[in-house]
């Protein structure tokens, strides 16, 4: 099965939102014009229209996320739909209830989207083939695979900035190896026609064959950055030292910590940009993370319009689907 | 009361057999060829004209579950499944619950197996107790008892001594070793194999290192201790390479391959299969390739099933959380005829993947059907078209990635001991055989 017949329904819709591998350009753009729609919402006294009155959505986070969580929840709400946050304690060692066994608990409560983390690569996936057809499921990160609408709103922020993709030049910078949120990027970026994607860390971060995702792939930061327009910082997880990925966190930020130095290689009006949470003295320094080139905390805000955008786009339209 | 097998197309490769021949079966055993013994009695006659008829098949790794995973399969269930697609003869690692690691777990096993009378099997003892890898297990009467040689199957000998030592022990008593050769640290927890999969999934990966690096060492001690060592399902071309050129210069190494390396790549894993989820990973195009090549060429001698029925919810979980394996014994057969179709393999060259040439490895007396050898027999329709359909495999464990897949080529009859086990059209294999004598056990 590929992605792409999962994810849309017989009509042609939109039904579940896995991954951004396979999607087309048209599915994207038609995502992030509705977002752009959804900015003000964001702005008025009543921060709430009523799309998705009389839905139900689960934020389904078998992997603990304060920010994630809480921009698909305030989505849900300014679309009015009713939400129930679920942090389902999963103990590997007692083999607990399972992603399904809880999914189908919920489904019996009549739920109509699900939002699904998981540390396990494919468990959205896993998930949106044994609901029914009428419940959609968004992937909220699964895994080292995709976190598609954290690369939506990545998109969605550089749009706002740099409207012309054909022209742009981004680098991605870090722990690619274990980064769902690159992955997702990548994918995105090449299917709205980015003009060239750059990876950049030590060969231990870097996934093999990463070149056939549609990249170039660097070891020097420097040489890295070069006239790019866009810097993407990815978080190191600190737990990597033990597993001699990196030797230390001094030498990593000073070989691939994006300081101001640094940064003067991009173009002098690039994006720095970073999915949170960040480490501050780690893989960003201070200045460059608070100052005039950095988007980051827009990149949040832009997040609960992007995830309404998906929402609306899998749930609008279709409460007469439903037959039961 | 003699049974004659009669016109089939014989092929029997331990004796360059390769013809239409008839065969009479008396007493459970091989009484002649063509011409009919004076005191022969025919009491039915298998009219085989068109299919082929060579001796029983033996799958030399398939986990059967019992004892300790019951909920997956049975020692009856799967005996079953196994005769019904050819296979007589079963040979099954010692990584049961308890292990195989002392002549009691051994005899116990053989007797369950006796006990359905069906099929034989012949169980590989443990290497070092409870697979651990640190203490030798009492390998003189394991052999006593009936195993066919040691293993510590896919749990790792991490210490470089204790491997080496487990080798000299084994040769003490010319017991083969089968080797899982998988550097454990390279190994990891991954899932699939390094490549352009993983990267694309964010999987967890096995590198083709980790299989490299494991045979080397293996090599390097099996050159000083001068054990007999067979390296069990191979999936990668590089490790292939260093096995010929051990070959070459006269080691004592074998090896097999695992019918879904054959014909499966990452790339079959698409968006997560989880039916694909094996150990050692299915590899890129080229290592399949050369595995195929090196069956052509008798670096790898064998094909086995390396079957692993499972319960459904096994593969019911994202796929580094799902359990390794296939319930492959049904697919055994087929898999190995397919490589007749594209001529990478003869005829007669598929059957001695999976008659005499484990046989010989095994040290058993089966595989061949020359007079005087036990009747186990395997018939079956060279021609005949079907689709696999997991809804009528006979096994417990349906996990299988081949569902829906073409195949040449369908078992029509099975004999064990001279008695017709398996016929096609009757669902069941026959229940009311008596129990095999103590004089067929010790063969």
């Amino acid at each position: 099965m590929t992605a792409a017949e999962i994810q849309f329904d017989t009509d042609g819709n939109l039904h579940h939102f896995l991954t951004i591998e396979g999607l087309g350009r048209d599915t994207l753009l038609q995502i992030l014009d509705m977002a752009e729609s959804f900015i003000d919402v964001g702005h008025r006294e009543i921060k709430k229209v009523p799309l998705l009155r009389g839905k139900t959505v689960v934020n389904l986070f078998f992997e603990s996320s304060t920010r994630t969580r809480t921009t698909f929840e305030l989505a849900a709400k300014r679309l009015s739909a009713d939400v129930i946050n679920l942090n389902p304690q999963r103990l590997s060692t007692s083999k607990g209830e399972t992603v399904l066994d809880t999914v189908k608990n919920l489904e019996a409560m009549h739920t109509d989207l699900f939002v699904v983390r998981d540390s396990h690569s494919g468990a959205a996936f896993l998930v949106a083939q044994h609901v029914p057809p009428y419940v959609s499921i968004i992937n909220g990160g699964d895994g080292r695979h995709e976190h598609p609408t954290q690369a939506m709103l990545d998109v969605f922020t550089i749009r706002q900035h740099r409207p012309d993709f054909q022209n742009l030049r981004v680098a991605i910078v870090g722990d690619i190896l274990h980064s769902r949120v690159a992955r997702s990027q990548i994918h995105a970026l090449n299917i709205l026609g980015a003009a060239e994607i750059r990876v950049i860390g030590p060969n231990t971060l870097l996934p093999t064959e990463v070149e056939r995702l549609g990249v170039h792939v660097y070891n020097d930061m420097k040489l890295g950055l070069k006239d790019v327009d866009i810097v993407i910082m990815l978080r190191l997880q600190l737990e990597r030292m033990q597993g001699s990925l990196i030797a230390s966190a001094q030498e990593y930020f000073n070989l691939y910590g994006l300081t101001q130095d640094k940064l003067e290689y991009a173009k002098p009006d690039a994006l720095v940009m970073h999915p949170g949470p960040i480490n501050r003295g780690l893989e960003i320094a201070s200045d460059v993370a608070d100052g005039p080139n950095s988007v980051i905390l827009s990149q949040v805000t832009n997040g609960i319009a992007v995830r309404m955008s998906v929402m609306a786009m899998l749930l609008g339209g279709q409460s007469t689907r439903r037959q039961d | 009361m003699g049974l004659l097998i009669r016109n089939g197309h014989l092929i029997d490769p331990a004796h360059n057999i390769d013809g239409q021949h008839d065969l009479y079966i008396n007493d459970g055993f091989v009484a002649a060829l063509d011409q009919q013994p004076a005191d022969f009695v025919i009491g039915r006659i298998v009219d085989a004209q068109g299919l082929v008829v060579c001796p029983g098949l033996i799958d030399m790794r398939a986990r059967l579950r019992e004892p300790g995973l019951e909920h997956k399969a049975t020692i009856d269930s799967e005996v079953k499944a196994a005769i019904s697609a050819g296979i007589t003869t079963l040979c099954i690692p010692p990584d049961t619950n308890p292990v195989i690691d002392n002549p009691a777990m051994a005899q116990m096993i053989q007797q369950r197996a006796w006990r359905t009378g069906k099929t034989f099997i012949h169980p590989i003892g443990a290497l070092t107790k409870n697979l651990e890898g640190s203490v030798l297990t009492d390998m003189a009467a394991l052999d006593e008892a009936g195993c066919v040689g040691v293993s510590n199957a896919l749990n790792p000998v991490r210490d470089t001594v204790v491997m080496r030592r487990a080798m000299q022990y084994a040769s003490t008593f010319d017991l083969t070793v089968f080797l899982h050769a998988q550097d454990p640290w390279l190994q990891g927890n991954g899932c699939v194999h390094e490549g352009q999969i993983s990267t694309r999934l964010g999987l967890p990966a096995i590198p083709e290192a980790a299989e490299t690096v494991g045979v080397a060492r293996e090599l390097a001690l099996i050159e000083t201790t001068g054990a007999r060592c067979h390296f069990c399902q191979l999936s990668t071309a590089r490790a292939v390479e260093m096995v010929a050129e051990a070959q070459h210069r006269g080691l004592p190494v074998t090896a097999d391959v695992s019918a879904h390396h054959l014909h499966l790549t990452e790339h079959d894993i698409g968006f997560f299969n989880t039916q694909c989820h094996v150990i050692p990973p299915l590899r890129t195009e080229r290592d399949r390739d050369q595995l195929r090549q090196a069956v052509k060429d008798g670096i790898i001698s064998v094909i086995c099933s390396d079957h692993q029925p499972h319960e459904p919810d096994a593969k019911l979980a994202p796929f580094s959380e799902s359990e390794p394996g296939i319930s492959g014994v049904e697919t055994l057969l087929p898999l190995t005829l397919k490589l007749t179709d594209g001529k990478q393999l003869s005829l007669s060259e598929a059957v001695a993947t999976l008659t005499h040439r484990p046989a010989r490895i095994l040290g058993i007396d089966a595989g061949h059907l020359a007079p005087g050898a036990t009747a186990d027999v395997c018939i079956f329709d060279p021609e005949q078209e079907w689709l696999f359909d997991r809804e009528r495999m006979v096994s417990r464990g349906r996990n299988t990635p081949f569902q829906g897949w073409p195949f040449r080529g369908k078992v029509t009859h099975v004999l064990i001991g001279g008695e017709i086990a398996y016929e096609s059209g009757s669902n069941q294999p026959d229940d009311r055989r008596e129990p095999v004598s103590d004089s067929l056990l010790r063969r």
